[in-house]
């Protein structure tokens, strides 16, 4: 048996949400009742059967749909799939990592089979059996790197690594926590980490830096970052923050739970083999306050990491405006109990 | 100077004689007394491979200045815009041993660095010193549209009309700083515009 897809919508009606085995997998992101910034990496290995980790290349059932919202995002906005002139070679490396990664998870749903440089990929959710060449652009419709992204979940940025820094240098970006792939294309790691509070002066960008510059093939590696998101939008770009800001205003005591989600990014980092350059995946999670609480220990973490948050940083993630309408409603499902320490569910 | 800000932020120097077998100098308004300043220091021959590009402020002043330093070429422009087939074939007939100074305001040095990127060279490589306007480039995060001499806090974008706050964020690629709308979330909150980048 394979992923049942959901029909769901991230816009307009938004009729996204979370089955409830999907709810007891999501990849929380507190294991204690206070959150600040760290280098939070750790090895990407296989994680328990059932969760988001049972995987290396995560595909769930919200697949097509996070497919055909891409889809709409690039017809409205081309610029958010760039690449800049010397990463074709990056782009190839980053469509066989996929490729494998998720003929070998899936097997029901993708299949690659390889014939010297005579490719044939295979992708029955979204009815595609095409057959190129590796290496050859003009024998596939897009870029590598575009063809492959318009059928894997996240957002993906490909960094070139020279000059002892890593470049953000491509990337397919429709399910931004409001960052322009177009704006800080060409830039490097502390260029484009410029405008995140507090984490310079930790030292935190040197650090991870030199440690994502060692990372070795074969050996990738992961860490969580998290927001939050009003109504289950996945473009949540800068390019239409115009569009989406005013959602902010509409949060009230009444719709919170329905409103208000929790938007966990798992990023992972991943040497590629032939360009030397290293590719950053980011996996979007979004579950609504109404789905998270039925974890009890959930609402306990979260709540207090809202209430006690920085308020640099509280404003950094754009929850300033609902924030206390967010705690008061959260209070109320804290009795006050500790929570035991870990990621997981009650 | 321009006040201690974020990492990609650009940071200007001081120009100062660099080893090389060409230079070349682009430079407006007020730059052009860096680069006066500078060649008190530049060994005797210096300008004799040297190229001056000036394009002259409002008050056409300091011309006469670069004149008497009496580079190899001088070359006067209106523009930067007029500038640009220019400098861009400059730049693509250039040898290894160019060295590329910019001075003068950060719209200038910004986008005379945009064009050298494209051609090819190392930002790190380009020597730069700021002298006059902090007035900003932005582009529009929201219609890509660019704004030019912004000097206000927020400001107006000249193609889409949003509001915009003019963030220290800045492209190289673009040469310009990002706007991004300031009142999206609640378009009747409008906050006074300030003039702050002069």
């Amino acid at each position: 048996m394979g992923i049942t897809f959901r029909k769901e919508t991230f816009r307009d009606d938004f009729t996204f949400r979370n089955s409830p085995e999907h709810i007891r997998r999501f990849p929380f992101p507190f294991h204690e009742d206070a959150y600040m910034y760290a280098v939070n990496i750790e090895p990407h290995v296989v994680g328990p059967k059932g969760s988001v980790l049972e995987n290396l290349i995560d595909v769930d059932e919200h697949y097509v749909a996070e497919m055909q919202d891409r889809a709409l995002v690039l017809a409205e906005d081309p610029l958010r799939c760039q690449s800049l002139p010397h990463m074709t070679l990056a782009g190839w490396d980053l469509l066989e990592l996929l490729m494998e990664q998720q003929a070998l998870g899936y097997p029901e749903h993708f299949t690659l089979t390889r014939d010297g440089d005579r490719w044939r990929w295979i992708n029955r959710p979204l009815g595609i059996d095409d057959t190129f060449t590796f290496g050859d652009t003009s024998t596939l419709p897009y870029g590598p790197m575009e063809y492959i992204t318009r059928q894997s979940q996240g957002d993906f940025c490909i960094l070139d690594q020279r000059d002892g820094n890593l470049w953000m240098d491509a990337g397919m970006v429709t399910t931004q926590a409001d960052w322009s792939l177009d704006f800080d294309i060409g830039m490097n790691f502390f260029e484009w980490h410029a405008p995140v509070p507090l984490a310079h002066e930790k030292g935190i960008f040197v650090r991870a830096l030199k440690f994502l510059t060692n990372i070795q093939q074969g050996k990738p590696a992961r860490r969580l970052n998290w927001t939050m998101t009003i109504n289950p939008r996945l473009d949540t770009s800068p390019e239409n923050y115009h569009k989406w800001g005013p959602d902010r205003a509409t949060v009230t005591p009444e719709n919170v739970g329905d409103k208000v989600h929790l938007r966990v990014e798992l990023q992972s980092f991943w040497r590629l083999p032939r360009s030397n350059g290293i590719v950053f995946p980011i996996r979007c999670y979004l579950i609504k306050m109404d789905e998270l609480v039925t974890q009890p220990k959930w609402a306990r973490h979260l709540h207090r990491v809202i209430r006690d948050l920085p308020d640099e940083l509280a404003n950094y993630k754009g929850l300033t405006r609902y924030r206390s309408t967010l705690v008061e409603w959260l209070s109320k499902l804290d009795d006050g109990s500790p929570t035991n320490p870990g990621f997981g569910p009650d | 100077m321009a006040a201690k800000s974020i990492i990609s932020r650009p940071v200007y120097g001081t120009l100062s004689p660099q080893p090389g077998k060409h230079h070349l100098f682009i430079t407006d308004a007020e730059g052009a007394l860096a680069i006066a300043e500078m060649a008190g220091s530049a060994p005797p021959g210096f300008f004799d491979d040297a190229e001056i590009v000036f394009i002259p402020g409002p008050d056409g002043k300091h011309t006469a200045a670069l004149q008497a330093l009496r580079p190899a070429q001088f070359h006067l422009s209106p523009s930067f815009a007029s500038l640009l087939p220019r400098l861009r074939q400059t730049l693509a007939n250039a040898h290894m041993g160019l060295r590329l100074y910019l001075a003068g305001t950060e719209g200038l040095i910004g986008q005379a660095m945009q064009v050298a990127l494209e051609a090819g060279i190392d930002h790190t490589s380009i020597q730069t010193e700021h002298r006059g306007s902090l007035a900003r480039r932005m582009q529009c995060v929201h219609c890509k549209g660019i704004t030019e001499n912004v000097t206000t806090q927020p400001a107006t974008c000249a193609h889409c009309g949003l509001l915009l706050l003019v963030r220290d964020h800045y492209s190289r690629r673009i040469a310009a700083f990002q706007g991004v709308c300031i009142n999206a979330e609640d378009r009747s909150e409008i906050p006074p515009m300030e003039e702050v980048f002069r």
